[in-house]
């Protein structure tokens, strides 16, 4: 049974079809990042996943499960069994880093505060941060900030975590570090990733597997080697960065016909 | 013919998001309500909220509660003179900021800063995805964020507004006493003797409601921010332009149904 399932999922956002019949599989312990330009749904899926939206059509299952069908307790435990990386950490500005991070143990489980503290000490060890507990999110250089959205997204130890664009607005060698933990986050819990980004170099290095979203749909899926020698013009064009070719073909038009 | 129909459009488009933002409100209103009883109760939430909003808003209601009982006393006394009746300037005085300046002016302080605060603070937080890390981290963010405010805003408010009332009057004594010479003691008399418990509680069940409006629209005005930093700007505007017009309306509507079934 795979982990995390779409299956034919639509979604209209604001009279645009940001998904059209899109479907996606991810097994269980598979790294799978989805590619694609920005704009084009890849954050999109990733809240349907959570259930931050709602498809207009189609199933989302995880674990089986149909996301939508969930109530109350069951989603409640969903979201545990679900750890989510925001694009910009999401951290809350008027919590410390080791609140940020025991959040979820503090508000929704009945556990003791030294027993919090410690869960929250062995999450940030694991992204590399030490004695930053009492720190403000606002003090914390980017790459940190997305280091604690990661701790706060495993404190839990959930079977899924779901990354939205992990390396952007870092600097590389930071953007690497968070590859490299991504990698380790991997193994060491043994869960089941989606990495959702537009960095080819994160893509190749964490996927098991990569997935491109092109008009609302997977328009080729393949290992990252599959990927990187694609015969797929709109592939090609995307993983190379080149300024032309199909995916812009359409919008050229569009521009010239503006300037006419 | 095409400014004609875009000109019907515009106005279609702006009676249906009149209509739907009463339909926000109060989707918005019942939700809270419901998700009060449920735990976990936040306590250590509502207290900061109540602290924040009521003891932080103390020194500047007081100031202006007794620049208002300075004004009221100052203009009542340019019609009393004249008609040699100063001593009722401390009935009026007190009848008219318990009954109504009092609160209205309590509210509308508190929607101008606590209110507007609301909105920036957790608009800021819709824009930068912090209110969807709450759900994802299986927190109900009405629960979480709204429910607290709530209940401090519809429990401070009244507090306040006692203080203001007794603040508005001292204004008007130190004027009646210093400035139009009116003996202490008298000025107290005319003062208590012309207020009835009626004066006060009419005046503090309205800022119970006028708290519950504030609270209600800041928030669903954060909530739903779209558009960044602008988006921010703009909604914190719109709280506080929105609330001032519901506290006005509701302040004519429960004065009416004061009048007509307490009087």
């Amino acid at each position: 049974m795979p982990m995390i399932e779409l299956m034919d999922v639509s979604k209209n956002l604001g009279g645009k079809q940001v998904l059209d019949h899109m479907s996606l599989t991810v097994e269980e312990g598979e790294t799978k990042v989805i590619i694609g330009r920005s704009g084009v749904g890849k954050s999109v899926t990733l809240k349907h996943i959570v259930r931050l939206m709602e498809p207009d059509g189609g199933q989302v299952r995880v674990q089986g499960r149909d996301v939508l069908a969930l109530k109350g307790k069951d989603l409640s435990e969903l979201h545990r069994q679900i750890g989510m990386v925001f694009q910009g950490g999401a951290l809350f500005d008027s919590l410390t880093v080791g609140e940020n991070v025991g959040f979820v143990l503090r508000e929704q489980m009945s556990m003791k505060t030294v027993d919090i503290e410690q869960r929250v000490k062995e999450s940030l060890a694991l992204v590399g941060l030490y004695n930053v507990e009492e720190v403000m999110p606002a003090d914390l250089s980017g790459g940190m900030r997305k280091r604690v959205a990661l701790a706060r997204a495993i404190c839990t130890r959930p079977k899924i975590i779901l990354y939205d664009e992990p390396t952007t607005g870092v600097d590389p060698i930071t953007a690497d570090a968070i590859n490299l933990l991504i990698d380790e986050l991997h193994d060491k819990l043994k869960v089941t990733s989606i990495v959702v980004t537009h960095d080819m170099r994160s893509a190749y290095k964490v996927a098991d597997r990569i997935a491109m979203l092109y008009q609302g749909k997977i328009i080729a899926e393949g290992t990252p080697d599959e990927m990187r020698y694609a015969h797929n013009p709109y592939v090609h064009q995307f993983i190379t960065g080149a300024a032309h070719g199909p995916i812009t073909e359409g919008q050229s038009s569009i521009v010239k016909n503006s300037i006419d | 013919m095409t400014i004609r129909k875009g000109f019907y459009v515009s106005i279609g488009n702006k009676i249906l998001n009149f209509f739907s933002f009463f339909a926000g409100l109060a989707r918005l209103g019942v939700q809270t309500l419901l998700l009060i009883p449920v735990r976990p109760y936040g306590a250590r939430r509502v207290f900061e909220q109540a602290s924040k909003i009521g003891i932080d808003s103390f020194p500047i209601v007081s100031l202006v509660s007794f620049f208002i009982g300075v004004i009221l006393a100052l203009q009542t006394a340019y019609i009393m003179q004249k008609m040699s009746s100063e001593i009722y300037i401390a009935s009026i005085v007190a009848v008219s900021l318990t009954r109504e300046l009092g609160p209205v002016i309590t509210a509308l302080i508190v929607a101008g800063r606590s209110g507007a605060g609301i909105t920036a603070e957790l608009g800021t937080m819709a824009v930068t995805e912090q209110v969807d890390a709450l759900q994802t981290l299986g927190s109900h963010p009405v629960k979480y964020l709204v429910v607290p405010r709530f209940l401090s805003l519809t429990v401070m408010l009244p507090v306040l507004t006692v203080f203001a009332n007794a603040i508005g009057i001292f204004g008007g004594y130190l004027i009646g006493v210093y400035r139009l010479s009116i003996r202490s003691s008298l000025y107290m008399n005319m003062t208590f003797q012309t207020l009835v418990y009626k004066d006060l509680y009419t005046g503090l069940i309205k800022t119970v409601f006028f708290g519950m409006i504030i609270a209600i629209v800041a928030c669903f005005e954060g909530l739903t921010v779209k558009g960044g930093a602008e988006g921010v700007g703009k909604a914190t505007t719109r709280s506080v332009v929105n609330t001032f017009i519901l506290i006005i309306a509701a302040d004519c509507f429960f004065t009416a149904l004061f009048y007509f079934f307490l009087e």
